[in-house]
């Protein structure tokens, strides 16, 4: 499986005065297994960009590829598209809808065609996977907690088996524990479960924590791609752009201009104090 | 002098069946005291389901006490005959700022407030001008709302509380549809507010580096108010966070892990990387 964009351009309102180019000439690879951030400011060009990544919006000019295949092609079936690549949108909970959590985690699975039976299993698979206790599945979605309705709306995505998961800022509006409790979800579902992620979010931290590979957007282009500490690197530029690093990179910095010999490039809480016991005289 | 007070407030809803009978009561804030001076900044942390954001419906009244009472600026917020007083002066300010624009000039949505209060022309304009100043967005007096990124539509909409001139802003979660930049120009906007203008601002959030900077924290857990403090103290209590779905600052937290690994000498509730960076200069020589 992969996904490659090959010189992609969309305008949005084209013809008119309010024309914006909102992507402009993005290439890059998604491999299969890839655990993806994807960061840059309100306005960049993240939202635009993953709804081309199962066709939800059609790029002006350019190509993407999905497992080879053009997916601009006469013919091409887009509708398979949409079930291998998952799109969870911000606050995907105001998407529920159904009389119980059950019935709308089903609706997905029945849309792209599954037999009630199948799509009953495929949806009991999945809310199982985000660890929905049992005894919820019967209520109504809007009696539950917001993290646990936005574990329904995962799931109502994930019931459709897809091979890609694009999650667009998932922890949004959830308190700390609900947020760790999102990401550990995504991470097992990338190592256990083998899908590709692809996590938008404005948290730094997160990013540093989670993904293996970062993308970096503004004004529409790929402004940066890279590992979290080539991306982190270059903090001074991120700021630039209206990003940052993670809070403790900085730290890091701040301890080697006092003389401390530890590791700049440090972007994970873990990394950065197993850095400073190395460095400091106990 | 106090701008809020609770007394014994609780707050039940009534949850009700698909006819619209009562079919029980969940109890969302439960014998909450608590009291804000004029002029301080004061900040509620929650996790989800807390209470928190239900507390602040009290303080502009839209919602009232199943018990115990709520005075702003002394006034009980439950008498009808001060209702319009009391949300002129406790201004409040919500999560997503789209649904809280109303006009289609930033200047004219601005305005809107003081025009509903009554306030001659001319002052209205003055207000607008002064209230957009503050909040840095006098340049962008003439654009469209819907043109602006998410921090500077949250920065208009707080415009539009200043420019009724509260005694006290009420701030429900007003960064966390925003990115980085955004987050840190509405908090500095509040900061600014309060340091400047004396206004009274109490930030609910669920970002701990929002708080740092608070006069007292609040933190509410199942309705109550279940710890109190400075950050400082609030932060250096990091098990009893957890237990409430809170977390601290990566700072802090990161000054808590070297602690535990041998790092004896750093105090505990460190906010902030210079704090981090000095203490560890303090105490441990470079190796």
């Amino acid at each position: 499986m992969s996904i490659i964009l090959d010189h992609v351009n969309y305008i949005y309102s084209r013809g008119t005065s309010d024309e914006v180019k909102a992507l402009d000439d993005i290439s890059f690879e998604i491999k299969d297994g890839d655990f993806i951030g994807l960061i840059g400011h309100t306005g960049s060009g993240k939202s635009t960009l993953v709804q081309h990544l199962d066709g939800l919006l059609k790029a002006t000019s350019g190509h993407i590829y999905y497992n080879g295949e053009d997916i601009y092609d006469k013919g091409y079936n887009l509708k398979s598209l949409r079930s291998k690549v998952g799109l969870v949108f911000q606050y995907p909970e105001h998407q529920l809808f159904e009389e119980d959590v059950f019935k709308d985690v089903c609706f997905g699975p029945k849309n792209i065609g599954l037999t009630e039976g199948e799509a009953e299993i495929a949806a009991y698979q999945a809310l199982k996977a985000v660890k929905l206790p049992e005894e919820l599945f019967y209520v109504s979605p809007f009696d539950l907690s917001g993290g646990q309705k936005r574990r329904v709306a995962i799931a109502g995505v994930l019931a459709m088996e897809p091979e890609v998961l694009v999650l667009d800022e998932p922890t949004a509006g959830l308190d700390p524990e609900g947020r760790d409790e999102i990401l550990g979800l995504v991470k097992q579902l990338h190592d256990e479960e083998g899908i590709t992620i692809i996590l938008v979010s404005h948290s730094m931290e997160d990013v540093a924590d989670y993904v293996h590979h970062i993308i970096v957007m503004d004004k529409g282009r790929i402004h940066m791609n890279g590992t979290p500490k080539e991306v982190f690197w270059h903090a001074s530029d991120l700021e630039r752009i209206g990003l940052a690093a993670p809070r403790v990179t900085y730290i890091m910095r701040k301890l080697k201009q006092a003389g401390y010999n530890v590791d700049t490039t440090a972007t994970t809480l873990s990394e950065a104090a197993d850095s400073v016991l190395g460095a400091v005289r106990l | 002098m106090a701008i809020v007070e609770t007394h014994n407030l609780s707050f039940d809803y009534i949850r009700r069946d698909d006819e619209g009978n009562v079919t029980g009561f969940t109890r969302a804030v439960n014998d909450v005291n608590l009291s804000v001076e004029k002029g301080q900044f004061i900040a509620i942390l929650g996790g989800n389901g807390s209470g928190k954001s239900t507390l602040a419906k009290h303080i502009n009244a839209i919602l009232y006490p199943t018990e115990g009472y709520v005075l702003v600026d002394g006034k009980r917020t439950s008498e009808a005959d001060h209702i319009w007083d009391i949300r002129q002066k406790a201004g409040m300010v919500f999560q997503n700022p789209d649904n809280q624009i109303i006009g289609s000039i930033v200047e004219e949505d601005v305005g809107f407030g003081p025009e509903n209060m009554g306030i001659p022309t001319k002052e209205i304009w003055e207000r607008v001008e002064e209230a957009l100043k503050t909040l840095g967005m006098w340049e962008y007096r003439k654009h469209s709302p819907m043109r602006l990124s998410g921090g500077q539509k949250q920065r208009v909409a707080i415009a539009g509380v200043v420019a009724m001139h509260p005694q006290c802003i009420i701030m429900d979660e007003p960064t966390a549809m925003l990115d980085p930049s955004g987050r840190k120009d509405v908090i500095r906007a509040a900061r600014a507010l309060n340091d400047v203008e004396g206004v009274t601002i109490i930030l609910i959030t669920h970002y701990m580096e929002e708080v740092i900077y608070a006069d007292k924290v609040f933190v509410m857990g199942k309705g109550e108010v279940r710890m109190s403090g400075t950050p400082r103290e609030i932060f250096s209590r990091i098990d009893e966070l957890e237990e409430l779905r809170l977390d601290v600052p990566q700072v802090t937290r990161l000054a808590h892990e070297l602690k535990l690994r041998g790092m004896t000498m750093l105090p505990d509730g460190i906010l902030t990387e210079e704090e981090l960076v000095d203490a560890i200069c303090r105490s441990y020589s470079i190796m």
